[in-house]
């Protein structure tokens, strides 16, 4: 009656590997942090499907902490953005290639 | 099939379609849209998966305070249209067949022995309600959890020294 186990990691896998297509073929820093989201999305569902199968709450924990850690992380990359844009005036990743301003 | 699984290829079929639609989409903002779609079709998997507490933080958090984060960002840039000149051509189809050979190595590692025995599911005994995970997060999870809070004040103190002029 239930939806095994194996559907969901392939699903998954499928929405990882998507966010890594996305992470290594757009140019634009915004849409590079949503593919990071996506990867990191489809990571907390492999855990919380694991964490229903093997009956334990554990995984729904770290999930949890998986959340904070990206809140955290969208803050400090955006203002990262931010700040590239105020010096480039653009912020594709390609014009990123020289450290002093 | 049974309703569980139909609705289960629906659902995944919106999740993967949304992702493309991101990936795809020459408008940052179209692709900031997609990507709540994406989020809020894992939360109605989180809720199959009994963990209604997550489902809901994840609607919250990242459907709602983390989605507005990035809107706000690409109104404030005005970078809503996503030129896209390439500068090395090769980059392309080498990233789409690296995605390829690690989708093909997840899906291998998932057809060995040790994973088909994960084909039945078992009953299900505990529920990840709040009140559970708030259990275990304030128990024996509490060191970690106190710790985040740190990590999310460092956050915030380095948003300001990075965006102070």
């Amino acid at each position: 009656m239930m939806v095994p186990i194996p559907y969901y990691i392939i699903l998954s896998a499928i929405l990882f590997t998507l966010g890594a297509v996305g992470f290594l073929v757009r140019r634009n820093a915004i849409l590079i942090f949503m593919s990071v989201e996506l990867m990191l999305n489809a990571a907390n569902l492999a855990f919380i499907a694991f964490a229903r199968y093997f009956n334990r709450l554990e995984g729904q924990v770290l999930v949890f902490f998986v959340l904070t850690v990206a809140a955290a992380e969208v803050a400090i990359g955006l203002a990262l953005i931010v700040v590239i844009f105020r010096t480039k005036h653009s912020i594709d990743v390609d014009q990123v290639s020289t450290l002093s301003g | 099939m049974d309703l569980p699984t139909v609705l289960f290829f629906l659902h995944a079929l919106i999740a993967v379609g949304s992702a493309v639609a991101m990936l795809t989409s020459r408008n940052a903002v179209h692709a900031a849209l997609w990507l709540v779609v994406n989020f809020v079709t894992i939360a109605l998997f989180f809720l199959t998966l009994a963990a209604p507490f997550i489902a809901m933080v994840q609607i919250t958090v990242y459907a709602g305070a983390i989605m507005v984060l990035f809107l706000f960002v690409i109104m404030l840039l005005g970078a809503e249209r996503l030129g896209g000149e390439e500068r090395f051509a090769f980059q392309r189809p080498l990233a789409l067949l690296l995605a390829g050979a690690l989708l093909v190595e997840i899906v291998y590692l998932l057809l060995s022995p040790s994973a088909r025995a994960l084909a039945a599911m078992p009953a299900l005994t505990q529920e990840g309600t709040p009140q559970a995970v708030g259990q275990l997060l304030f128990s024996r999870y509490l060191f970690p959890f106190e710790l985040t809070s740190v990590l999310l004040l460092v956050a915030m103190i380095g948003v300001l020294v990075l965006t102070k002029d």
